[in-house]
């Protein structure tokens, strides 16, 4: 199986998938040319029809995005950082997700949104954000969050044959890593919905968001050499949440931490821990765990920033915390 | 401001007035249903700007798109949207365009071509601009319209939605009905151009004021603009200067709070069905011949509607993915 980084995930997907469809394109600001890498030669190979650099205007494609959805097409719209999300709102929240609805199923709107987010590069509160929680909210949208390469593979090209509007969140420090992982060439799906155990654990549970996963699993890790065995569980889908895999796991450990880079308050966290108390309150023999961000906007010194982010420091001291060991 | 000036054919403008008398008769029947607590939510009707819908949607064809507005019972009669489905989405029932689940805000047919009545205002425009872009890629010579207020074109989608058309060479109509007033707010106070088609300039794309009252303007001025459109030669931005004659919505009189009398009798007197009567030298036969017809759709539609169930509530969860 070929070895691929995140980026290369990603581009294989874009790549797949507008080879096979034609009614799948691209727009958004420099596609074309990407100094992401995850739209590397998608113009010269489909052309400027189809991957479409767009003026800077959010509303503008993000609902030309959801009217050439209405029409048949396939569009993807590429974000490029999940701040620019609050500028196209209106056609992500009130048309995309609500059309099918209003119209009493007449049409549907298969439109992905790509979406990279994240903060740890110094860009600051408008440029770093981790927003997925918003989109939790909303009735009518998939949100996807893939944290390694196989799931960014599989589930972006889910989401494109999806007939429903799908919020694809990436990471730019998973941008940035080197690290390759083996990706299934070719048809290779994920299916929404489905979470995926990570590394398997009975002392506890910990259910880790996009880029924390990186943080969870090195968690895991150091906690294995004290002798405490984390379950590690990645929903990948945040909506819709696979509550099963989560609780199956928490049956088995009673006890949980959810790590993610979004706020504390209202966040993907407390959705996952009112879930879990839901169904399997009897078996918790401690408080859930949450690891997020602080509240406060992400600033931008280095210092500071990583102050307000999670690390692999804050998930092992929650983890020690609801099992009731010191360090 | 443009006004008709080429010969057109009588059939085609006796067609058009007998699209504004569907769409007064529907509106006036949604009203009374309204006042009767027959209707389930809001009505915004758009009495008095009827030969916008008319005009706009004789120069289309059947696979042309419309996206419109809160405001959008005209348009989606123009279109061909069918009125007993209609009234019943209206009246709340499970029989209706939507399913009851839209109501009069979000008129779909999308069968017709109507890709949907839009209520937050100026969110139609980048749709529009999308299905535009979806019809470029296609290739088959459809053309999008969207329909939209003077409230509308300070909003930024019109902007955004109006350069990508632009640089892109898409086959949109934007359509704006200048009806004098945002809500209550003038566009005189919260419009800086005094004709909205003078904004077309900062998009280099044709731009054209005509009389919203007299449908073969309209009409003369759409046919060009869709062609325009249809040639692959880009958006154009129509303004129809035109007046509701009723209130925003149930909430606020004919005139008295920010319209005055003189200013609303003014307007009375250019009704767009008077006005087409006098230009056909309309006999009375004729127009005997029209109301009926009409009241025979509507007779029909009201019975559809008001013999069609509610929804069961199990309807309320279904329609939200695909």
């Amino acid at each position: 199986m070929p070895e691929l980084t995140y980026v290369e995930a990603l581009n294989e997907a874009l790549h797949e998938e507008m080879a096979r469809d034609e009614k799948v394109f691209l727009m958004g600001e420099d596609v074309a040319f990407d100094y992401f890498g995850v739209c590397s030669g998608l113009a010269d190979r489909f052309g400027r029809d189809r991957v479409r650099d767009t003026p800077i205007c959010e509303l503008g494609f993000t609902g030309a995005g959801v009217g050439a959805a209405m029409a048949g097409f396939r569009p993807i719209v590429d974000l490029r950082f999940m701040d620019f999300t609050t500028y196209a709102l209106d056609p992500i929240v009130n048309q995309a997700a609500k059309l099918r609805y209003m119209l009493g199923g007449q049409l549907s709107v298969p439109m992905v949104a790509r979406i990279p987010s994240g903060a740890g590069l110094q860009y600051g509160a408008t440029h770093g954000q981790s927003l997925e929680a918003w989109f939790m909210q909303v009735p009518g949208l998939k949100v996807l969050y893939p944290s390694c390469a196989p799931d960014a593979k599989g589930l972006l090209k889910t989401a494109v044959r999806d007939d429903n509007p799908v919020m694809f969140i990436e990471h730019r420090l998973l941008y940035a890593q080197k690290t390759k992982q083996a990706v299934p060439e070719g048809d290779h799906t994920t299916p929404i919905g489905v979470a995926d155990v990570k590394r398997a654990g009975a002392d506890a549970t910990i259910v880790g968001i996009g880029y924390q996963m990186g943080h969870c699993l090195e968690a895991a890790e150091a906690l294995a050499g004290e002798g405490i065995e984390c379950e590690v569980i990645d929903p990948r889908s945040l909506s819709p949440l696979d509550v099963e895999t989560i609780t199956a796991s928490v049956r088995k450990t009673s006890r949980c931490v959810i790590v993610e880079e979004g706020h504390l308050r209202s966040g993907v966290g407390a959705e996952i821990s009112a879930a879990i108390q839901e169904a399997v309150f009897e078996y918790l023999d401690a408080p859930i765990g949450r690891v997020a961000a602080l509240m406060a906007p992400i600033p931008v010194q280095t210092k500071l920033e990583k102050f307000v982010l999670p690390s692999t420091e804050k998930v092992i001291a929650a983890v020690r915390k609801t099992l009731g060991v010191s360090a | 401001m443009a006004r008709a000036t080429s010969r057109l054919t009588r059939k085609r403008m006796h067609e058009m007035y007998r699209a504004m008398l569907r769409i007064r008769r529907f509106e006036e029947t949604a009203d009374d249903f309204y006042m009767a607590g027959k209707v389930v939510g809001g009505v915004h009707v758009s009495i008095g700007q009827e030969a916008c819908s008319a005009g706009v949607c004789a120069a289309l064809r059947e696979d042309d798109a419309v996206l419109t507005t809160h405001r959008g019972h005209g348009h989606s009669i123009a279109k061909g949207t069918r009125l007993p489905e209609m009234l019943a989405e209206l009246m709340g029932k499970v029989t209706g365009l939507c399913r009851s689940k839209g109501g009069s805000m979000h008129i779909a047919d999308v069968s017709k071509g109507h890709y949907g009545a839009h209520s937050i205002v100026g969110a139609n425009m980048p749709m529009a601009a999308g299905i535009g872009l979806a019809y470029q890629l296609e290739g088959k010579g459809q053309v999008a319209v969207v329909f939209f207020g003077d409230g509308a074109s300070n909003n930024g989608a019109f902007h955004e939605a109006m350069n990508l058309c632009a640089i892109w060479k898409l086959p949109v109509v934007f359509f704006c009905e200048n009806n004098q007033y945002a809500v209550s707010v003038p566009a005189e106070y919260s419009t800086s151009v005094d004709d909205i088609s003078v904004r077309s300039k900062g998009y280099d794309a044709p731009g054209l004021t005509v009389d919203g009252m007299d449908v073969a303007a309209v009409y003369e001025a759409s046919q060009e603009a869709v062609a325009h459109a249809r040639r692959g030669l880009g958006p154009s931005l129509i303004e129809a200067k035109t007046y509701r004659f009723f209130g925003h919505s149930r909430g606020d009189p004919h005139y008295g709070m920010y319209r005055t009398k003189e200013e609303w009798e003014g307007w009375k007197e250019r009704d767009p069905l008077i006005v087409c009567e006098k230009m056909l030298k309309m006999t009375a036969k004729q127009k005997k011949a029209h109301a009926e017809a009409v009241e025979a759709e509507i007779k029909e539609a009201i019975e559809f509607a008001e013999n069609s169930p509610e929804p069961e509530e199990s309807v309320a969860l279904e329609d939200i993915f695909a």
